[in-house]
C-alpha cells in the first residue's frame, strides 16, 4: 500500500503538475460526514431522552460519548498512531452506549461499558471497519452482566401517561410488566434505557438516513418487517412487540453498523430477518432483557458466511455464478440462512 | 431478447444499472466548436489506437501532405496513421507518457499550405466487405476514448447482430464533444448508420443518448423518422451509462459473458462521433486527421470545443485558449477516467475527448483513511464487482480471489473509488490485479 499514498504526489519543483491516478474527482461524503449524519438523526432522540429522563440523561450521554472519545484518543496516543476521533465513529459509538443504559445508571460504570465498547471490541481488533461485533452492543451487554441490578432500575420518565414508580426489571417485556398503551410506546414515556423509549424520535432519524443516504432500507425493515410477521402469527400485537424493548433502536441504529453487518443488499435483507427471527424465539420462549442485544451479536458472528452466500452477481458472470451455486449444492453443503 | 423496440418502449427511462449521479459541469455544452489553426508542430505518436503499433512510413526531411500515410503495421489489430498538415518531417524520435509507457513518434514541421495528397478520394463501397476494407486505410478508431480500430470491430461474422447500437451518452462529466458531433453534425453521423446498416444487413439501430441532452435527442429522432430501423435511445443523465457492458445491459436487456464480445451477444457499439466519422470518411475519402476536444477548467480563461489537428502538443492547446501559466494539475480526458500529465508537450491523439485544466483550486480529493465497510463501492459499481474485495486481493497479490472475484470484468469506470468515503484507491487496484489476473490466465494457457 506504500506505493499509493499520500494519494496527490507533488511533482518535482521544477514541474509543477501534480500527477494522481484517475478519478480526479471525488464524491464530498467523507467517513466525518457520514458518522455527522448519524449524530444528526440521533438528535431527536438525544433531546427525547433528555426531556424524559432530565439532567440524569444528559450526565450519562456525556460521559458515555467523552469517554469514548478519550479512550480512542488515547489508544491511538498509545500505539503512536494518527488520532482517529475527528471521523466522529467514537462519538457515535458513545452516544449508542448511551441509548442503551438507563439514566440511573452510576456513570462509572457507563465508563467501564465505554472502555469496553472502544478498546475491547473495536481498537484490539484493528480499530474502524474491522471490528466484527457492534462495539455499543458489546458493551451493553457487558454491563447488563456485569451489573444486573444497575442495568433494570429505571428512573420513571418526567412525562407519564400513567402512573409509575422507580421500579426494578420493569421494561415493559419483562413478564411482570403492566401492559403499556400503544401511544406511551410511541411517544416513549415509559420507563427503559434512554434510547429504547421513543420510537417516533429514532424513526424520524431513520427517515434522515434514508434519505442522506446513510443506511439502505434492507436490515431495518427485514428486521422489524420479521418480527412484525412473526408476533402475527404467535397472536401477539406485532406494533407492541416493535415499539419495545429497543427494537426501534437495534434494528436501525446498530444492526446496520457498517462493519458488523454484511456486504450486499442481499445479505442485509438476510441478515436483518435472521436478526427478527433470533429477537422474536428469545422474547416468545426466553426470559431475557436483551433479546436486541443478543440477536444482533448473534447475526454479527455470522457475517462472513452471510457474506459467502449472498454475493452480488456480476453483470457477464451470470453464467458462473450459477455453475458455482450448482457446485456448492452438488457438494451437499450449507443450506440457505 | 426482444427488449428492444421503436417508439414508446424506447422511450422508456428506467434502467436496470441505475449508476450515480455526478455533477456534470458541462457548461461548454452549447459552445459551437472553434477550429484551432494549423500549430507549429505536429507530434504524431505511432500507437493511437488498441492493437499492434504502427511502423513509421515516412523518412526525415521528407515532404507530407495532408492526408498522406505516415504510421502503419501489417498486423491483424492496428490502425493507419495519417499526417494532418502538409508539411516537412523534422524528426523521428521518442515520446514518454505519464502513465510510464514510451512510443515512437513522428515529428512534422507544418509548412501552412495545407496541400491534400493527391491520392484522397472517396473511397469505392460495394459491399460489407469493401467498407472493411476503406476503413482500415481511414484511420478510424473508437473516438470515445477506447481506440479500438472502427473496422476490426466491423470485420466479424454479423449475420448474428441484431442491434447496431451507437453511443452518444457521454457520461463523463464536463465533456460535450460528442453531443457537438450530435449537434452540429447529424447528417453525417445518421449517413454513417445509414451505410453500415445498409451494407452488413443489420435490421437496426439504436442512438443512445443521456437524458439531460434533450436537443440532441429530439434533434436525431427527428431527422432520423424517415428510417425506421433508426431509433433514438433515452438514458438517464448518471454516471457510466456510456460504459459499453451498462449500455447493452440498460438498452437490450443482455449481458456480455466473462472473456466474451458485444458481438457474442448480438450487438455492436460505436461512439456516436466514430459514426461520424465513418459518414464523412465515406462522403470525402479524407482520412481521420483531426478531432474535437472539450477544453475546461478553473486555469482555462476560454473553455470552448476545440477541434484540433491530431498531434497537436497539449501546450499550444493551452495558450490558445488562455491557461493561466503553471496550471497544477493537466487531465487528458475526463476526470473520471482521465489521466494527468507531467509534460504538456506530448500531443493529443485520435481518441482523446478533452483536456481539463486547473489551478490551485482544481479537484482536489481528500486523504486515505481506513475502509469503514460501508458498501458503497458494492452497491454502486456499475458491474455489480466487489470493489474493496479486489482491493483486498490485489494488496494480498491472491491471483485466485481476483479469479473469483471476476476482477477482469471491470470497466475501470471509477465509481467505486469516486463514493468511497474513506478514499481508498479502488480502481487502482482493480486495474492492477485485473493485468494481474490477465498475466496469470496467459501463463495458464501457454501451460495448456
Ligand atoms: S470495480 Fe471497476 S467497474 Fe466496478 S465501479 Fe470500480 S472501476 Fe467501475
Ligand atoms: S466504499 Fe470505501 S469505505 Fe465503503 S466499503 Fe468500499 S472501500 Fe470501504
Amino acid at each position: 500500500m506504500a506505493e499509493q499514498q499520500p494519494l496527490e504526489q507533488e511533482a518535482p519543483a521544477t514541474n509543477p503538475l501534480v500527477l494522481r491516478p484517475a478519478p480526479q474527482i471525488s464524491s464530498a461524503v467523507t467517513t466525518h460526514i457520514i458518522m455527522r449524519d448519524v449524530l444528526v438523526a440521533l438528535a431527536p432522540a438525544t433531546v427525547m431522552s433528555v426531556v424524559l429522563f432530565g439532567i440524569n440523561a444528559l450526565l450519562v450521554i456525556a460521559t458515555s460519548v467523552g469517554s469514548c472519545v478519550l479512550f480512542e484518543y488515547l489508544w491511538c496516543r498509545l500505539r503512536k498512531t494518527e488520532s482517529t476521533i475527528s471521523d466522529l465513529s467514537a462519538a457515535v459509538t458513545g452516544l449508542l452506549l448511551a441509548f442503551n443504559v438507563p439514566s440511573t445508571l452510576p456513570l462509572y460504570m457507563v465508563v467501564i461499558g465505554a472502555f469496553v465498547a472502544i478498546i475491547m471490541t473495536k481498537e484490539l481488533f484493528g480499530g474502524l471497519g474491522r471490528n466484527f461485533a457492534n462495539p455499543a452492543i458489546v458493551g451493553r451487554i457487558f454491563l447488563a452482566v456485569a451489573f444486573p441490578v444497575a442495568m433494570t432500575t429505571f428512573a420513571p420518565p418526567s412525562i407519564a401517561l400513567s402512573p409509575v414508580d422507580v421500579v426494578s426489571s420493569a421494561t415493559p417485556l419483562a413478564p411482570t410488566a403492566e401492559p403499556l398503551s400503544l401511544l406511551e410506546l410511541l411517544l416513549g414515556t415509559h420507563m427503559g434505557v434512554l434510547g429504547e423509549t421513543s420510537a417516533l424520535a429514532l424513526l424520524l432519524g431513520f427517515v434522515f438516513l434514508l434519505v442522506r443516504p446513510v443506511v439502505t432500507w434492507h436490515i431495518p425493515v427485514g428486521y422489524m418487517g420479521t418480527v412484525a410477521l412473526l408476533s402475527l402469527l404467535a397472536g401477539k400485537s406485532p406494533l407492541e412487540q416493535l415499539l419495545s424493548g429497543g427494537l426501534v433502536l437495534g434494528a436501525i441504529y446498530m444492526a446496520t453498523d457498517y462493519s458488523t453487518c454484511p456486504a450486499t443488499k442481499r445479505g442485509k435483507l438476510v441478515f436483518g430477518i435472521g436478526c427478527g427471527i433470533i429477537t422474536c424465539l428469545i422474547r416468545f420462549f426466553g426470559n431475557l432483557n436483551e433479546g436486541v442485544a443478543f440477536s444482533i451479536l448473534f447475526m454479527n458472528l455470522l457475517v462472513p458466511y452471510i457474506d459467502q452466500l449472498t454475493p452480488n452477481i456480476p453483470v457477464g458472470g451470470e453464467e458462473i455464478m450459477a455453475e458455482r451455486r450448482r457446485a456448492r449444492r452438488a457438494k451437499g453443503g450449507e443450506g440457505h440462512e | 431478447m426482444g427488449r428492444i423496440g421503436g417508439g414508446a418502449l424506447a422511450r422508456r427511462r428506467s434502467v436496470e444499472l441505475r449508476g450515480i449521479h455526478i455533477p456534470h459541469n458541462k457548461e461548454t455544452a452549447e459552445f459551437e466548436t472553434v477550429s484551432m489553426p494549423v500549430p507549429k508542430l505536429i507530434v504524431l505518436p505511432m500507437q493511437q489506437h488498441v492493437g499492434a503499433p504502427c511502423m513509421p512510413q515516412v523518412k526525415r526531411k521528407q515532404h507530407v501532405d495532408v492526408g498522406q500515410l505516415v504510421g502503419h503495421a501489417d498486423a491483424r489489430l492496428t490502425a493507419d496513421i495519417f499526417s494532418p498538415v502538409s508539411g516537412t518531417v523534422k524528426e523521428i524520435r521518442a515520446i514518454h507518457y505519464s502513465n510510464g509507457v514510451s512510443d515512437e513518434a513522428v515529428v512534422i514541421e507544418p509548412d501552412g499550405e495545407q496541400t491534400v495528397h493527391p491520392a484522397i478520394e472517396p473511397p469505392e463501397v460495394t459491399d460489407f466487405a469493401s467498407l472493411v476494407e476503406a476503413l482500415k486505410h481511414s484511420g478510424i478508431v473508437g473516438l470515445g476514448g477506447a481506440g479500438f480500430p472502427a473496422w476490426a470491430k466491423m470485420n466479424t461474422d454479423l449475420s448474428s447482430i441484431d442491434t447496431w447500437l451507437v453511443n452518444g451518452a457521454e457520461c463523463e462529466p464536463y465533456l460535450s464533444t460528442d453531443y457537438r458531433e450530435m449537434i452540429e453534425h447529424p447528417d453525417t453521423i445518421l449517413e454513417g448508420i445509414k451505410a453500415c446498416l445498409d451494407l452488413s444487413g443489420v435490421p437496426k439501430s439504436l442512438i443512445c443518448i443521456e437524458n439531460n441532452k434533450p436537443k440532441a435527442i429530439e434533434l436525431l429522432r427527428e431527422m432520423a423518422a424517415d428510417d425506421p430501423r433508426i431509433d433514438v435511445y433515452e438514458l438517464p443523465a448518471r454516471y457510466p451509462q456510456g460504459a459499453s457492458r451498462v449500455i447493452l445491459r440498460n438498452v437490450t436487456g443482455r449481458s456480455v459473458p466473462r472473456g466474451g464480445h458485444l458481438t457474442d451477444v448480438g450487438a455492436l457499439l460505436f461512439n456516436v462521433t466514430t459514426m461520424s466519422e465513418i459518414g464523412r470518411f465515406l462522403r470525402t475519402g479524407m482520412p481521420l486527421t483531426k478531432r474535437r476536444l472539450t477544453i475546461m477548467g478553473d486555469a482555462i480563461a476560454n473553455p470552448m470545443n476545440l477541434e484540433v489537428y491530431v498531434g497537436t502538443q497539449i501546450s499550444e492547446i493551452l495558450e490558445f485558449c488562455g491557461c493561466a501559466p503553471g496550471p497544477r494539475k493537466v487531465i487528458v480526458g475526463g476526470p473520471m477516467m482521465g489521466t494527468t500529465q507531467v509534460e504538456l508537450n506530448v500531443p493529443i491523439v485520435r481518441q482523446n475527448c478533452g483536456l481539463l485544466a486547473f489551478g490551485v483550486n482544481g479537484p482536489v480529493v481528500p486523504r486515505q483513511t481506513a475502509c469503514i465497510k460501508c458498501s458503497r463501492c458494492i452497491d454502486h459499481c456499475p458491474i455489480r464487482l466487489s470493489p474493496i474485495d479486489i482491493h483486498k486481493a490485489y494488496l494480498a497479490r491472491d491471483v485466485a480471489a481476483l479469479d473469483r472475484l471476476m476482477a477482469d470484468l471491470c470497466v475501470e469506470c471509477g465509481t467505486c473509488s469516486y463514493v468511497c468515503p474513506s478514499k481508498q484507491p479502488l480502481v487502482q487496484s482493480t486495474r492492477l490485479g485485473r493485468a494481474m489476473l490477465r498475466a496469470e490466465q496467459r501463463k495458464a494457457k501457454g501451460r495448456r
